[in-house]
């Protein structure tokens, strides 16, 4: 098993995806979500750990969503947070939003509202000065969803 | 269209101080999936791009989607180490551009 395929099963884990989801419909979103961190990191499956998603548990309306983001970084020149990529997998449009941070940032933190078309895990990937990937997620339970017929 | 914006910067601050600024841009963010009243599909259109030089150095960039909500709105922080100014620069799908600016005084 290869360390890349290893990480990625523990960061599955490490999300708790959707109990209701039969075993194979849960191999395939597993897929999916690889397939699109690698698209969005350039190849590489980001590790687990580091990155804070705050959000509520229960967002009442998907068309605005709180969302804070925090990295544990010390943000000085030889170690900070270069970018940050919000990622929200059922939407239409899986990425979101990149953020570009640096020394001069202080604090690894964004807030914004987001759009969410279906409960789902809200994914956030950091890359960090020296180049590595990480990860966290949290699981966003919206009860009406930012449907795509507005 | 006007893009109404507010800038929440603090007036002033110490030397080496990290400071929370906040924005807020009056925008549709269009997703391009809403139809309009005669079931057409409205063309997407969103704030793509927004940055925030300070003292004329690019200190953040973001890159926005459709996933991001009408009227968005963000808070970031900068370490200041010298009075200035913030300026903000954005721009939509459509071309349009908005810009705002704002002052804060350091001291120590």
């Amino acid at each position: 098993m290869s360390s890349d395929r290893r990480r990625f099963l523990l960061s599955c884990s490490a999300l708790a995806l959707s109990p209701a989801l039969t075993p194979l419909a849960q191999a395939q979103q597993n897929q999916q979500r690889v397939a699109l961190l690698r698209e969005v990191t350039g190849g590489e499956v980001p590790n687990m750990g580091r990155v804070l998603v705050d959000t509520p548990p229960l967002a009442d309306n998907g068309h605005s969503v709180a969302l804070r983001i925090v990295v544990d970084s010390p943000m000085t020149p030889a170690e900070h947070v270069r970018r940050i990529t919000v990622l929200a997998e059922r939407n239409p449009r899986p990425v979101v939003a990149s953020y570009l941070l640096g020394p001069w940032s202080g604090r690894a933190e964004i807030a914004t509202r987001i759009r969410l078309a279906d409960i789902q895990d809200v994914l956030a990937v950091a890359q960090l000065s020296d180049g590595t990937w990480w990860m966290g997620g949290a699981h966003v339970v919206v009860t009406e969803l930012a449907c795509l017929e507005g | 269209m006007s893009m109404l914006s507010r800038i929440q910067v603090p007036a002033q601050a110490r030397r080496g101080d990290v400071v929370p600024i906040r924005i807020a841009i009056q925008h549709p963010m269009e997703t391009g999936y809403r139809p309009d009243n005669f079931g057409r599909r409205i063309t997407k259109n969103v704030i793509n791009t927004l940055t925030c030089r300070y003292n004329g150095v690019e200190v953040f960039r973001a890159e926005m989607g459709s996933g991001v909500s009408a009227n968005p709105q963000l808070q970031f922080y900068v370490r200041v180490e010298a009075g200035g100014e913030f300026v903000f620069d954005w721009v939509d799908d459509s071309g349009q551009r908005g810009s705002e600016r704002a002052l804060i005084a350091v001291t120590g």
